[in-house]
């Protein structure tokens, strides 16, 4: 990993068509003694305008950890390479006033637990304006807008909703306020951590509809994090899955499904269980994920991998094009069996 | 009722919390060896259901049978009490809630034979072994913290804890739902083959029914407090019968799935 320090900070404004977010070489690394291995390893993902892109992995894989740092937000004394753009612009190396001004006008994030969101002891009306008031808006025009996206996110009585306090709604209406809130500032992309983990089936599938429609009518780029395949197979445009800290593969969603290069995402996919008749059985990955304190050489998937070689233990290998994405694995080019 | 039958046999279970009933009228069997999941969203009385059939809720009305011994009124002395735990055994969704973690996971084991049985400290030792490595864990892990474990390994504990005292049903809360998905299949994997070997009948609670075809044969579904459907997994799933299974049939996110036709099924009137 090469230490890079391009400032991309001041620029001119981005070229039509250009990407929502690109994220181009990011490394971050805790401080030295506290993990043996990057957190993140040279990860590039780039969200096109009006795309939905997942960002698949289980605990420890770093996908939290990346869908943060496009909010600036980074572990305490973390060390970072490479860039992070928005709207051509490095959120890592602005200052708090530049971050202040993307995280309320171009970004916004909607994480796993609404509560954890929200102020429990401010209106919801509140919660709704301050962005917009912030950044000018009148207080009427802000209540007006406010009712609206409300209104967007299927809230009965939107105007009563205003005047309620979080504690008021369960989970799903919160969540829905949340996304309200993040929409406020028609922001260019839309980072969602895990939006739905916490809620029911039937909430889900409501919050899903709504973003999915709102994506469509506002050309909102949007980063879906989650640890379920089968949801972002079911949302997703492409995907990208990460394992350790770097992504070990990236492409399309129906091919990623249907033909997988990397034996990490075969894996995935042979663990996940599936509702339909007949389906198979989940098959286990052996063994566990790689730690923050394990360090090992070559393909961190090597030790759980059916199909490793002596050389995926000596050589770690490289992102490469297979098919119409891309794959992490000495052996991508021979095929896996299904 | 005579006290004969074999199994749990749940009849009339209902638990009031002030107006609201939490449990209303909750009936099932199950089969000695078999598999029975109990699926709903939250609020539909699924956790509060199976923590009155363990003890730790006290039922309002109705009656718990395991093979013929009621288990529904207050235990006569601490004989009885221990006995009823020996038979039903839980397993939590967050095993890191449920072991204590100032104590080895392995004398945590130990402490359930302590209690439950008379062997010496030998005899316990080898049991605990056995027990551990019956689940995938070796020495090393038994003589870790629980905060040294991964989450997988945790849940590998309190399964191995539950299997102690060689309980008739093992229930088993939402015990896959915290896991990574190729953990999760590892414990499926692993409940799967005690299942086998042990014969020891399951209530599986969950929320995910992708996770109920490859682990039980029987499902009831509860909303409210109440059973909307029962019946074995592969017709439920396959031809449901009540609206609000297909309409949590219809949540499942699959490639394919349109969220928007949930989001208004849900509306309607059911």
């Amino acid at each position: 990993m090469t230490e890079r320090n391009t400032p991309m900070g001041a620029g001119s404004p981005p070229p039509a068509g250009s990407p929502a977010l690109e994220i181009d070489g990011l490394g971050v690394r805790l401080p030295d003694g506290k993990a043996a291995r990057p957190i993140l390893d040279g990860i590039d993902l780039r969200v096109l305008p009006g795309e939905t892109v997942g960002l698949v992995g289980e605990s420890g894989s770093g996908k939290s950890v990346a869908c943060r740092s496009v909010l600036g937000l980074l572990p305490a004394g973390a060390r970072t390479t490479g860039a992070v753009r928005i709207a051509g612009r490095d959120v890592l190396t602005m200052s708090r006033a530049e971050l202040a001004s993307v995280r309320t006008r171009q970004v916004a994030m909607v994480f796993q637990d609404p509560r954890a969101s929200v102020n429990p002891l401010r209106r919801v009306g509140d919660f709704l304006t301050e962005g917009l008031r912030a950044a000018g808006t009148t207080a009427a025009e802000a209540t007006a807008r406010a009712v609206e996206l409300l209104d967007a996110v299927g809230i009965r009585d939107a105007p009563g909703a205003l005047r309620r306090r979080p504690h008021e709604f369960s989970g799903g209406m919160l969540q829905r306020v949340v996304i309200a809130a993040a929409l406020a500032a028609e922001p260019a992309l839309l980072v969602a951590d895990e939006p739905t983990t916490a809620l029911d089936v039937t909430t889900q599938a409501e919050i899903i509809a709504i973003l999915t429609r709102l994506r469509a009518e506002r050309g909102t780029g949007l980063l879906f994090v989650t640890h379920d395949l089968e949801l972002a197979s079911a949302v997703c445009d492409r995907v990208y899955v990460m394992y350790a800290g770097r992504i070990v593969e990236t492409r399309g969603t129906d091919e990623l499904f249907a033909r997988p290069r990397h034996p990490y995402t075969a894996g995935l996919l042979a663990s996940t269980p599936r509702i339909e008749a007949g389906a198979p059985a989940p098959r286990p990955i052996p063994g566990r994920p790689v730690s923050l304190t394990e360090a090992p050489p070559g393909c961190a998937f090597a030790a759980r991998c059916p199909h490793a070689q002596p050389r995926c233990r000596e050589e770690a290998p490289v992102l490469a094009r297979y098919g119409d994405g891309l794959a992490a694995c000495h052996r991508a080019d021979e095929g896996i069996e299904p | 009722m005579t006290g004969t039958e074999r199994g749990l046999v749940v009849q009339g279970l209902c638990k009031r919390y002030g107006d609201h009933a939490a449990v209303d009228g909750v009936s099932f069997t199950l089969a000695p060896g078999s598999s029975l999941a109990v699926v709903g969203e939250s609020g539909s009385g699924k956790t509060t259901t199976v923590r009155m059939l363990v003890g730790l809720e006290r039922p309002d009305g109705g009656s718990v049978r395991l093979d013929g011994r009621d288990r529904s009124a207050r235990p006569r002395n601490r004989a009885e009490r221990l006995a009823r735990a020996r038979e039903i055994q839980m397993v939590f969704q967050d095993p890191y809630l449920s072991l204590d973690p100032r104590v080895p996971v392995g004398a945590c084991v130990e402490e359930v034979l302590r209690l439950h049985t008379r062997l010496d400290a030998a005899a316990r030792r080898t049991r605990v072994a056995d027990l551990l490595s019956r689940v995938g864990l070796g020495e090393r892990e038994a003589a870790a913290l629980p905060r040294r474990l991964s989450g997988g390994q945790r849940q590998r504990v309190a399964i191995a804890r539950a299997l102690a005292v060689e309980p008739r049903v093992l229930v088993l809360d939402e015990a896959v739902a915290a896991l990574d998905v190729s953990i999760q299949a590892q414990i499926l994997d692993l409940l799967a083959t005690i299942r086998r070997e042990a014969g020891i009948g399951y209530l599986f609670v969950t929320h995910d029914l992708a996770v109920v075809r490859h682990i039980a044969e029987q499902v009831m579904v509860l909303k409210a407090g109440r059973v909307v459907e029962t019946g074995p997994v592969d017709r439920v799933l396959d031809t449901p019968e009540h609206p609000y299974t297909r309409l949590l049939l219809d949540s499942v996110p699959r490639r394919g799935w349109d969220p928007a036709l949930v989001a208004h099924s849900r509306r309607a009137p059911a």
